[in-house]
């Protein structure tokens, strides 16, 4: 049994992505790997405490995962967990057999 | 719950059998109405690539072929990496019937996407590499 809901961790990583900003980060932990508040607030446009607040919601979702370490250099990375659950509601709709099969039939009308 | 393991979709079409299982399974049908151009190495086990625009490829791994009834194969998941183990299953039924062919389409295997077990394991394994990744650089770092 999934620990938690799969409703609910696709409720809250569709809610997490809902956001820009915490878009941005996400996509800057995955193209740079894990990274400090503060490294963060070096390359995107916010504070290193907005920045902080989304962390911690972005925690909360599950993710990312917050390494253990002294307060200020806390390095956050991604967990990909939840995203493949949200995935596998994003994998059904983007098969579009509708589509596919619409061209069969007028592949074979033709 | 709104999460489908399945996608099932039935047509009906005025064609007979032998003429739509020439569109499913040949790369001149397949390059046609699925893609925009195949190859077909049609066996069991053998493979179908489909590309579209000329860029984004799939390989379809044919698993089950019963002509002019049954055409099965699998292909990888929408969205994850190339390299991630996991593919859907696509089973084509086709039947006559009085007005031509009812053909099925059946996709299975999307509720893979939430298997605990394998997240566990691939969560494990993006965790090992960056472990090792990080011991990597601790070496190279005390060895500069």
């Amino acid at each position: 049994m999934p620990e938690r809901d799969q409703e609910a961790v696709a409720h809250e990583v569709f809610a997490a992505l809902a956001d820009p900003t915490r878009r941005d980060i996400l996509a800057q932990l995955a193209a740079r790997g894990p990274a400090t508040a503060t490294d963060l607030a070096t390359v995107l446009p916010i504070s290193r405490q907005a920045i902080a607040k989304h962390l911690g919601l972005l925690t909360e979702a599950g993710l990312v995962v917050a390494e253990p370490g002294e307060r200020r250099r806390v390095r956050y990375r991604l967990h990909s967990a939840p995203i493949q659950v949200a995935q596998q509601f994003l994998a059904a709709l983007a098969r579009d057999w509708d589509s596919s099969l619409d061209a069969l039939r007028r592949h074979l009308g033709a | 719950m709104g999460f489908p393991d399945r996608i099932e979709r039935t047509i009906s079409v005025p064609q007979p059998p032998e003429k739509v299982w020439a569109a499913i399974t040949t790369a001149e049908g397949l390059g046609t109405w699925f893609g925009h151009q195949a190859t077909v190495d049609l066996r069991v086990g053998g493979a179908a690539q489909v590309t579209w625009d000329g860029k984004d490829r799939h390989e379809l791994r044919i698993e089950r072929l019963e002509p002019p009834r049954v055409f099965g194969w699998t292909w990888a998941i929408f969205g994850l990496p190339e390299d991630d183990p996991r593919r859907t299953y696509v089973e084509f039924t086709l039947e006559p019937d009085a007005a031509g062919t009812r053909l099925t389409v059946v996709e299975t295997g999307f509720a893979q996407l939430a298997g605990d077990e394998h997240t566990r394991a691939y969560g494990g394994n993006a965790e090992g590499w960056q472990k090792e990744l990080d011991e990597l650089v601790d070496y190279l770092n005390a060895g500069a």
